[in-house]
């Protein structure tokens, strides 16, 4: 089994970041996070942060989900409650990274090369190298990972700069439409995501149940929603779970 | 709730919760992969019903140029952008398009 | 704790209830997986972030307290605290006594000393 170049163990770092950037850019996620955030940074504009602002979250958060909780709450809400959105928003990069790890271990390998890998984890970086990981050799995959990663934080950074400013620059009816981006893209990525029963539910529940407990003025409407909404899911999804066990 | 329970909160949060995860994950991890995928599906559905939520929120409670748009108006994109999804092959793509495009076509009709 | 992002500033507030409450899952991931040390430098200054913010919601709680609390005199807020911190150490580091002695120190320093 003859190797190419670009498989060779022991290509310099420097080179296999650049593949990984080269990945990112031939990746279909390059265009959807540019587009997301596209709309993201036009949310940022209408909601009166600063560009630098919106690159700063984009650099330290880096998900989407979280960063338009932040930007849509960050001025009405407490402190408090904010966190506690983003928070339940995130839980999903525990089993990622988890996932990820295993991949990346190596032999001599130090712990803190795995911290950048890790923040850079997102769902496009983690799909895109977990499907293009398993062709590296292991001594380069680290280094692989943080070029597919950065090119696409990069892809998410123009994206936002774009969004940013058109909305400071377009007339009324194209503002309005890329701010609605944010909320299409959303509600599609969560419906295209959502397998079963539960996420479905989940989601649904959560339309509904949200604007209801905004209404109530009590605070925290955001957890409250989720956890409320997401428990109901939870608990339909058990009962129907038992259900299916009892009749064979 | 936030009638000054947020100090309260705030304490559980700050001070329980860091040394505490690490005994539930020992919990979690030493009693097997049933309690985890519980609690994962569990959580999965809290913050499925989040996003959710969000974007209830930004509909109803829109930003900027959105705000002159109709309620009606912005309420209608968002289902035919659903409607679209479901009908297209389940493409994001189609819906977000058909959303967009339901949502300039109210503002011309409509005004905003 | 009714501390919105005008307190504090949008960087601040990126950074604590941003950046923080989404990197502990990451961090969790790694650390799960034995990729990360327990005792490594990162969960340590995640420790020490958790702790600091803590001292800081207590420091808030006593210095900058409100309803029922403020009608006490600042001087004995923070006396009943000091003398509660005491007797815990005293008491061979006893939750239960540190709390109660607070808790009656901030009772007498209130009726002793009543504006």
């Amino acid at each position: 089994m003859s190797i190419g170049p670009s498989e060779h163990p022991n290509r310099a770092p420097g080179k296999v970041f650049a593949d990984g950037m080269v990945a990112a850019l031939r990746s279909v996620f390059f265009y959807v996070l540019l587009g997301n955030y596209v709309g993201i940074g036009a949310l940022a504009y209408e909601f009166g942060f600063s560009l630098g602002w919106m690159v700063l979250s984009t650099l330290l958060v880096w998900a989407a989900p979280a960063q338009v909780i932040l930007i849509s709450t960050l001025g009405t809400a407490t402190l408090v409650e904010v966190a506690l959105a983003v928070t339940l928003s995130s839980v999903r990069f525990l089993p990622m990274v988890a996932a990820l790890v295993p991949m990346l271990r190596r032999e001599g390998g130090r712990q803190r090369d795995l911290l950048l890998p890790m923040h850079l984890t997102a769902i496009s970086v983690w799909v895109e190298g977990m499907r293009l990981l398993p062709a590296r050799p292991r001594e380069q995959r680290v280094a692989f990972y943080n070029g597919l990663g950065v090119g696409l934080i990069m892809a998410a950074i123009i994206g936002s700069a774009i969004g940013f400013y058109l909305a400071a620059r377009l007339p009324p009816l194209f503002a309005a439409t890329l701010l609605f981006f944010t909320p299409l893209a959303l509600l599609m990525s969560s419906a295209r995501n959502s397998r079963t029963l539960l996420d479905g539910l989940a989601f649904g529940l959560g339309l509904v149940v949200g604007p209801i407990v905004a209404a109530q003025k009590i605070g925290l409407d955001l957890m409250w929603t989720g956890l409320i909404a997401g428990t109901i899911a939870y608990v339909v999804h058990r009962v129907r779970e038992a259900k299916a066990k009892v009749t064979p | 709730m936030t009638f000054g329970m947020e100090p309260y909160l705030a304490l559980i949060l700050l001070g329980f919760l860091p040394s505490e995860i690490w005994r539930w994950l020992g919990i979690v991890l030493g009693r097997g992969l049933d309690e985890q995928s519980e609690i994962i599906l569990w959580v999965r559905g809290v913050a499925t019903a989040l996003i959710a939520a969000v974007v209830a929120r930004i509909v109803l409670i829109p930003p900027g140029a959105l705000a002159s748009v109709p309620l009606s108006v912005r309420l209608a994109a968002i289902c035919g952008g659903f409607l679209a999804f479901l009908l297209i092959r389940r493409s994001a793509f189609a819906g977000v398009l058909a959303g967009e495009a339901v949502l300039i076509a109210g503002i011309l009709a409509f005004g905003g | 704790m009714t501390a919105t992002m005008a307190d504090i500033g949008p960087v601040l507030a990126l950074i604590l209830v941003g950046f923080l409450p989404n990197e502990v899952w990451r961090l969790l991931g790694l650390v799960l997986v034995r990729g990360l040390d327990e005792k490594s430098q990162a969960i340590i200054w995640v420790r020490a972030v958790a702790t600091a913010m803590l001292a800081g919601v207590l420091a808030q709680l006593v210095l900058a307290s409100s309803g029922a609390l403020a009608t006490i005199p600042l001087g004995v807020r923070i006396g009943a605290a000091g003398l509660g911190f005491v007797a815990f150490l005293i008491a061979r580091r006893s939750v239960f006594v540190g709390v109660v002695t607070g808790e009656a120190a901030v009772m007498m320093g209130a009726y002793a000393f009543a504006p």
